[in-house]
């Protein structure tokens, strides 16, 4: 049995594929991004080392702040959202008729490209014709906002769609979670007089508590990189009103031509998504783990 | 519980039994308002989506001095008919098929033998390796693009569909593994053992005992990754400048651009790069509810 289950030739075989993959397209191009990084580059010509200027230009550049602070921002109300999905999700694992059903419908904006949900919005805020200003027109609001092209809205304006399109994600995950405790434990709690709030907030958050752990990594990363309907409802205006990381990093290569300080910008991205990760983990890490 | 009952003194009996009957009371209006607010909810995630099958089904004249929330006079099928022919849309629609499908067998085929080593086979440095997969999904897609780019150029990968699909696959590679390692970790071992008595080669127990019980969560595995292919937009967008070889998600973009006032033909176009999605969904709703549970919990 032993001999046969531990063939190296046959390990190296099943591996090797899948983990040269990873190594060749994941692992190998962010050393690279760190090492573009130290290079004046426009992606076609010559590289030219020029050490950490481009870092210490990432350091001044204030374009770079605000599209930093906008990523940020953007993972607070990510983060401020998981409440109100918990909330959400603490009624529906109750016992409710059409549970399925209303998870299931939660989950369909999820499902859809960023693409297409990011063309849809522009059209639900288009300044005349769009869902949202002929409501505020039919009951008597005559400065109806220009949504994605005034800069003190723009941001917000697309925070809306996203978290719109994750709700179902989170949803689901803390419904799988809730619907995980041991109706025993809830039972007894009640018996004892306990209300469903104080169960709720007693019993259920702590039980959960890991599953909430994850959900915050995922939110807070997901959102230091999120990048898509960015692009394509603002591509980060109007004026950088709302860059993010992400987006300023594709246009300064892509557009700009500057590779060499959009890899310094992407290997920031990638310390900041990594120690983020390991401070969310540390921060909530309890002493008593339930499970 | 009842043996308790049966002993409390009366008082206390009837004192619970107010208690229940408020509590029931209390808990109906609380339940009708609960229902209310989900039922809310509900239509806040679904109504954008059903506007948007409205719309494409109206021309501009329309949209433009109608209510938008208004049901289209007559539904103006010619609206797909036209954007399916006009432009490339169904040369993008199969170029998504064809990548999404090549990217989805590949994926779940190589993190079968990964897992397959991983949970069932014994050696050294099986943890290294699940940690370098999992560490993978942490790394954001961005800080790999430019080298990716420029690697591709240098081998004349760029503007080449296999670009797009080995991508795909090193990308969701850590994600289709950590579906599948939960599933095989709990595979009785007993099958197995029993193969090997029988002098069974190492590649004829994967192939057809271990792969073959693994269908469920290839299933799962498989759609998943068929979400995410489906919706890529990053990679496409970079990689890809022809447009025999652009997917719909960058099609459509470049479609719209090009359309920007004709509504009816925008929201026939979205429609149609939703839709295959949206009847899986109906199709097979259960096990991409339980692949995205199983995708991300445990993480």
């Amino acid at each position: 049995m032993n001999k046969v289950m531990s063939d190296k030739k046959v390990i190296a075989l099943y591996i090797t594929p899948a983990l040269f993959l990873i190594l060749a397209l994941i692992y190998v191009p962010i050393v690279q991004t760190g090492y573009y990084g130290l290079m004046k580059w426009n992606g076609i010509g010559e590289m030219e080392f020029i050490g950490l200027k481009n870092y210490s230009q990432l350091i001044n550049d204030p374009l770079f702040w605000k599209s930093a602070l906008h990523s940020f921002l953007l993972a607070l109300f990510s983060a401020l959202s998981l409440i109100g999905y918990l909330f959400i999700s603490i009624i529906l694992a109750g016992k409710i008729k059409g549970a399925d059903l209303l998870r299931k419908i939660y989950l369909i904006p999820m499902l859809l490209a960023s693409v297409a949900i990011a063309q849809l919005w522009l059209k639900i805020y288009h300044p005349t014709n769009g869902i949202i200003n002929s409501m505020l027109l039919a009951i008597g609001v005559d400065n109806t906002p220009a949504w994605l092209a005034e800069p003190n809205i723009a941001l917000y304006a697309i925070i809306v769609p996203i978290i719109w399109q994750y709700a179902g994600f989170y949803i689901l995950i803390y419904y799988a979670a809730l619907k995980n405790i041991p109706e025993s434990l809830i039972e007894a709690a009640r018996i004892d007089g306990a209300s469903p709030f104080q169960i709720a907030l007693k019993i259920k958050l702590p039980l959960i508590m890991n599953v909430i752990k994850v959900t915050i990594v995922l939110a807070v990363v997901g959102s230091l990189k999120y990048f898509d309907l960015i692009y394509v409802m603002t591509g980060g205006g109007p004026n950088g009103a709302s860059e993010v990381m992400a987006s300023y990093m594709y246009q300064k290569a892509f557009k700009g031509f500057d590779f060499g300080y959009a890899s310094a910008i992407g290997f920031f991205l990638l310390i900041i998504c990594l120690i983020v990760t390991y401070l969310i983990r540390k921060l909530t890490e309890t002493k008593n783990d339930i499970y | 519980m009842d043996t308790v009952k049966a002993t409390g003194s009366p008082v206390k009996i009837r004192k619970q039994k107010t208690n229940l009957a408020t509590n029931s009371l209390l808990s109906r209006s609380a339940y009708t308002i609960m229902y209310v607010f989900l039922i809310i909810v509900a239509v806040f995630q679904l109504f954008p989506i059903v506007w948007l099958f409205l719309f494409s089904l109206k021309n501009n004249q329309e949209v433009f001095n109608m209510s938008p929330f208004s049901l289209p006079e007559t539904p103006r099928w010619e609206n797909y008919a036209k954007v399916w022919t006009e432009g490339n849309i169904s040369q993008y629609f199969l170029n998504s098929v064809v990548y999404t499908v090549a990217a989805v067998v590949l994926t779940v085929l190589l993190a079968s033998f990964v897992t397959f080593a991983l949970t069932r086979m014994n050696w050294k440095g099986s943890k290294l390796v699940l940690g370098l997969f999992m560490v993978g999904l942490m790394i954001p897609v961005h800080s790999t693009l430019i080298p990716l780019f420029s690697t591709f150029t240098s081998i004349n990968l760029i503007d080449n569909p296999l670009s797009i699909i080995l991508t795909y696959t090193a990308f969701n590679l850590p994600i289709t593994i950590m579906i599948l390692l939960g599933f095989y970790e709990a595979l009785p071992r007993e099958v197995e053992e029993a193969a090997v008595m029988d002098g069974a080669s190492i590649n004829r127990i994967f192939f057809q005992i271990t792969l073959p019980m693994t269908s469920p969560v290839i299933a799962t595995a498989a759609i998943i990754n068929m979400i995410y292919n489906w919706n890529e937009f990053v990679f496409v967008n970079t990689f890809i400048s022809s447009d025999v070889y652009k997917t719909l998600t960058v099609g459509i973009q470049n479609f719209i651009g090009q359309y920007t006032t004709d509504w009816g033909a925008i929201g026939a176009t979205l429609v149609i790069s939703i839709l295959p999605i949206l009847i899986a969904f109906f199709v097979l709703s259960n096990r991409i509810v339980e692949g995205i549970a199983a995708g991300s919990v445990k993480g």
